[in-house]
Formats: C-alpha cells, structure tokens, sequence
C-alpha cells in the first residue's frame, strides 16, 4: 500500500471521524442508559485495517476530487508534500517496555516534521501502543510517553506543539494477534495519522 | 499428612439449559488438601409446575468451587430426606458424610417461594444449625440458593461466604471482518445471570465498584480518547466524569466511598490525583517524571498503593496520602504491577514479571514474605473477592482471554472461561448488605 493512498484514505476517514466527533459531542454529558450506549465508536474506522480495505474500495479513483475538496486552499501546497512523504513510513517500532525513538526512525521522522511545517493546517495525531503483557492500565501510560517520544522529535525539528496530539491506545488496538516476540513487536508501535 | 493435590476437571456445571445466557462456565481445577465431606440432598417442592432452578445444585457447585468441599454424589443417596423427621444418620455415615443439607421450597402465593433449609451434623446426629426460611419470587431462587451457601459457609468455616456477591468484566468478540465489540458486563460471582451494562465498539477497560456496590467507574475509550465514567448499576444512568487531554484512567473508590483515585496526564505524565465527588475538586498525589499509574486505597483510606517504574522497572509504591510520602513495597521479581489489597490490609497481591513470565503474586506485608499463586502466564487484573480469600485474574489459554481464580493460600483453583471471546479485566464486588 503506497503511503499516498493510505494518506488520503486517512484524510477521508478522519474528516468522517471529526464530523461523527462533532456530532456526539453532545452525547458526552448525556445520562443515557445502559442499553442505548451503543456505537460509542464512530471513530474506530480508521483504526481496524479491514474497515480501511473497505474503505479502499468504496472510494475509488474518481472520488480523488472529493478526496481533495475536503483539503482547502493549501491543497497545492498540500498535495507537494504529500509527494514528498511517498514511501515514509507512519508506523514506528519501540522495544520492550522502552520509549526511545529508535536511530532508524530518524530520518522518515525528519520528513513528517517537514511536512508539518510546510503544511501548518495539518494535525498530526500520534497513537502510542503497545504490546500485550504487563497490566493495561500500566500499558496505558506507556504507550502516551511513547507517543510522547515522536511527539518531541517532531517538535525538536520544529514543528509547532499545537499541530500535534499524543493519544494511547495502550494494548488495546493491536494490529497483531499472536502471542509471541514476533506480534509484540509489531504491537509496540507509534502511528502517525494526519487529521486536518 | 500428606500433601495430596486433588482434580476435579469435571466440574462443568452445564445444568442451565442453552437459553439460560450463561456465559462463564466453571472448571475447578485444584482444591484444598483436606475436603469437607458435605451431602446437599434435593430439596423437597410441593408445587406442580417445574421450578426454573434447581436450588440444592447451585448450593452445591458454590460450596465444591470454594475448594474446601467435597459433595456427596446424588446418585449415591440412600434416601432423600427433606425433613428431620425423615433423616436417618446411619445412611449417611455410610456414606462418609460429615454434614447433611436438607431442605424444601412450598409455593405460598403467586410466584413466592418459602424455601427452607437445615444443616445437620452426622458424627454428633444432631442439627448443627436452626431451621431458617427464607421468602423469594420465583426469578430469586438463584438468590436464595447462594444466601444457603453463604449460611452453610459461614457455619462450616467461621468464614463470611462470598457466593451472593457479583462480578464485572470486559468482553470483546473480535470477528476480523467486523470491528471489535467490547460489552461491560455484570454477572453472579459463579458467572450465571451476566447482563450487558454498556456496549461499544471502542475499548472499555478498568471497571471499579464503588464502596455500597450500586455505582460502578470505568473507562471507556469515545472518538478514540479514554473517558471515565460513573454509572448507577440500577438505572443505568451515567455521568462522563473525566476528560483530559491525555490519560484518564484507573478509577479506584476510597473505602469511606467520597473519594475516586484515578490517574491522568493532564500535567505532563502519568500521574495519581483523588477527586473528591461531592466538591468536584482534584488534589495531585504524585508528581514524578516516571509513570505513576493503578492507583489501590489502603484498607483504611489513608494510603494509596500504586505502580510506577520512577526505579527503573515498574514497582509496587506506597504513598502516604497526609505526608506524601513515598515508600517502595515490592522487590522481588523483574517487575510488578497493579496492587490489590486484602480488606485486612495483611496481603498485597499484584502482577509479577518473573523470568518473563506474567503471575499473580502475594506478598505478606508484615513479613515481606512473597508466594507466586499462579503459574500461567500473561495474568493480568487482579481482583480480590470481598472476605480476602479468592483473587480473580485474566489470564490467556489457548490464545483466549479468560477469567480464574486462586485462593490466597494457592490451593484453590477454578477457571472461568468464556464461550463468548475474550474475557478479562474482572472486578470483584463488595458484599450488598
């Protein structure tokens, strides 16, 4: 999957999330009860990688303009940079119990803050995660401090705090199900998603 | 004598019928060395119409899961005595039986019930309890069956019994082509009569009874951001009570029940603050670069037990809440996690790394002394049953998310897995009355 697509995917995915945000704010301070809880979960679209699949196939190619109407003005600007992010990955690995951007991570970490600066309407949210063992509420606090982590390498690079947002996710949302070093590893992630 | 483990994998208690939505099914795995032979006869019923439970049989499965019973099979029975009058003690010498249970439910009017019940005692051939009815509607009998498993135990052991207390507990069915569905459930501490609380497609996780067991916190993710919530079992009335930026996690009731523990990063990192819930007000309890997280109250209120990794490695820590002051409690191991404490304040039990593996660990606070209950591995969320002698915890097997249990003195065993995907993070409730 080319980085540009899953980009814009993202963007389709999150304006729906950020509408579907807006719209239940309301529903934040509710006292509904327990039965008519349902659906919390509008925003979990772009989380599950089989929903981004069918997402994939809903939009095709002639929904490019749509894709990009959404972006406004700066979507010249935009649209260059997001060239320039072809092949980068947004998926960051960290080892066990360790918050430390890894070396290797550096230089595709370089190119997001780049495109961050370039693109000063563009929000990045950094998911921390990580993997299954230790409790959850412990793993909930490791997987901030790592988000925490890319989030002062993109800073340090210069991009304003204000277009980040560290959230965790804990063990919650693995993208691995086995129970060995080999899905841990790629549970102990930081993901990058652009919102606008 | 003789340390003699004992297996009884055959404990599957598939009486309900498949409407009954039943869930968890208990297996009892290990049981003390020494069983209590007790003979629990059916009860006599002088209705018609078949009654929905079968009251002797739940009294029975609770008090062979507490470990410390054995039960004569019915099969075996010479008689079937539901009155005194009709009770022969020879019989059931015969047996081996050191107590008898008799018992008998009339219909008195509409759907109540009387059901009443007498614990006798084979070697002295005398009561070894008074007569005692009790009044139910017919959807009770399941409440009166574990109020006698409550009576018996205590009898029998000078233990309250925990069998009428209740459990929470996170499920979530992950079917790939679907997004997860995570339901908070509330079910009989035996895991029968499970009801959904709150349903989502986001992750719930970390569920606390308040102190009087009507409201219950938890945290529910909502457009992907943790929320705490306070919920009134009854009505299912609920309040979004934080919402910071950042962490807003581990709610935990402070015994005096005017005050939540939690955790939030709203300051930078993970951090411990109390909020008192009549006057709204947060106090800050930690203050650290390192992760302070799974706050626990001390028995009386006045300290806070939590992990944090401020050494290095995640820790037990202490915190007294009027100084401040902080104090490590546990050593042993590569990590812990998640402290739980007896009601007594005698026992820590938390989650230790042990040469990678994850179990549930007890410490004695007096003696320091550290005894691993559980070799599973990847235990998580211990929860401490309301008399301090079971500690519920999810584990995995075969790649699954269950519950199970341990007795404090490591004896007991039982699992409670699920026939319905993942369970986990269980909450044990306090008693009711």
């Amino acid at each position: 999957m080319s980085v540009n697509k899953l980009g814009k995917f993202a963007v389709v995915g999150l304006s729906a999330a950020w509408l579907a945000g807006c719209s239940t704010t309301g529903a934040n301070t509710d006292a509904s009860t327990a039965t008519t809880a349902t659906n919390e979960g509008s925003a979990t679209t772009e989380q599950a990688a089989p929903a981004d699949t069918d997402k994939s196939a809903t939009y095709g190619a002639n929904q490019d303009n749509s894709v990009t109407s959404v972006v406004d003005n700066q979507q010249d600007k935009a649209k260059n940079s997001k060239a320039m992010l072809d092949g980068v990955p947004t998926v960051f690995y960290f080892d066990f119990d360790k918050s430390i951007v890894r070396p290797a991570a550096r230089e595709a970490l370089a190119k997001h803050a780049q495109y961050l600066i370039d693109n000063p309407n563009v929000h990045a949210v950094l998911e921390g995660n990580t993997d299954e063992r230790g409790t959850r509420e412990y793993n909930m606090a490791l997987g901030e401090r790592r988000a925490k982590a890319v989030a002062r390498y993109l800073t340090i690079q210069g991009v304003p705090a204000s277009q980040i947002e560290t959230v965790s996710f804990g063990e919650e949302v693995p993208v691995a199900f086995g129970h060995d070093e080999k899905s841990w590893q790629l549970n102990r992630r930081v993901e990058i998603r652009y919102e606008k | 004598m003789m340390l003699r483990k004992w297996c009884l994998v055959l404990f599957t208690c598939l009486l309900f019928t498949s409407v009954a939505r039943a869930q968890l099914v208990i297996e009892v795995t290990s049981g003390a060395d020494k069983l209590l032979p007790i003979a629990v006869v059916p009860f006599g019923y002088n209705g018609t119409n078949p009654l929905p439970q079968d009251v002797a049989q739940i009294v029975q499965d609770d008090l062979v899961r507490s470990g410390l019973f054995k039960a004569i099979p019915r099969s075996s029975m010479l008689s079937q005595p539901s009155k005194l009058s009709d009770v022969y003690y020879r019989d059931w010498r015969l047996l081996k039986a050191d107590y008898v249970l008799i018992g008998s439910i009339k219909k008195i009017k509409g759907d109540r019930y009387r059901v009443g019940f007498q614990l006798l005692n084979v070697l002295t051939q005398k009561p070894a309890d008074d007569y005692t009815t009790i009044d139910v509607t017919k959807n009770h009998l399941r409440d009166a069956a574990h109020y006698i498993s409550d009576a018996v135990f205590k009898k029998l052991t000078g233990i309250r019994g925990d069998f009428s207390t209740r459990i929470l507990y996170v499920t979530e069915q992950h079917d790939r082509t679907h997004h997860p569905l995570y339901k908070l459930q509330v079910a009989d501490a035996d895991g029968h009569r499970p009801q959904v609380i709150v349903e989502s497609n986001e992750p719930i996780l970390s569920p606390a009874w308040s102190r009087n067991g009507r409201d219950i916190a938890y945290v529910m993710f909502k457009n992907m951001r943790p929320r705490i919530f306070i919920q009134e079992l009854a009505t299912g009335k609920r309040k979004q009570i934080m919402s910071f930026k950042g962490l807003n996690g581990s709610p935990a009731w402070s015994p005096d029940g005017k005050k939540l523990a939690l955790v939030l990063s709203k300051d930078g990192n993970a951090e411990i603050y109390t909020l008192d819930l009549a006057t709204q007000k947060l106090e800050r309890m930690t203050n650290n670069y390192a992760i302070d997280t799974e706050p626990a109250w001390g028995p009386k209120g006045k300290t806070i037990y939590f992990t944090s990794d401020r050494g290095g490695n995640p820790q037990i820590y202490r915190l007294d809440i009027k100084t401040k002051k902080v104090e490590r409690i546990t050593f042993e191991g590569d990590s812990n996690y998640r402290a739980r404490l007896t009601p007594d304040g005698r026992f820590l039990v938390c989650i230790e790394k042990l040469n990678g593996d994850y179990h549930i660990a007890l410490q004695d606070l007096k003696t320091g002394r550290v005894k691993i209950l559980t070799h599973t591995d990847l235990d998580e969320s211990p929860t401490i049953s309301p008399n301090g002698t079971m500690v519920m915890y999810a584990t995995t097997e075969h790649g699954k998310e269950i519950l199970a249990v341990v007795s404090v003195d490591g004896l007991v065993k039982y699992k409670v897995p699920s026939t319905d995907g993942d369970v986990r993070e269980p909450a044990w409730s306090p008693y009711f009355n």
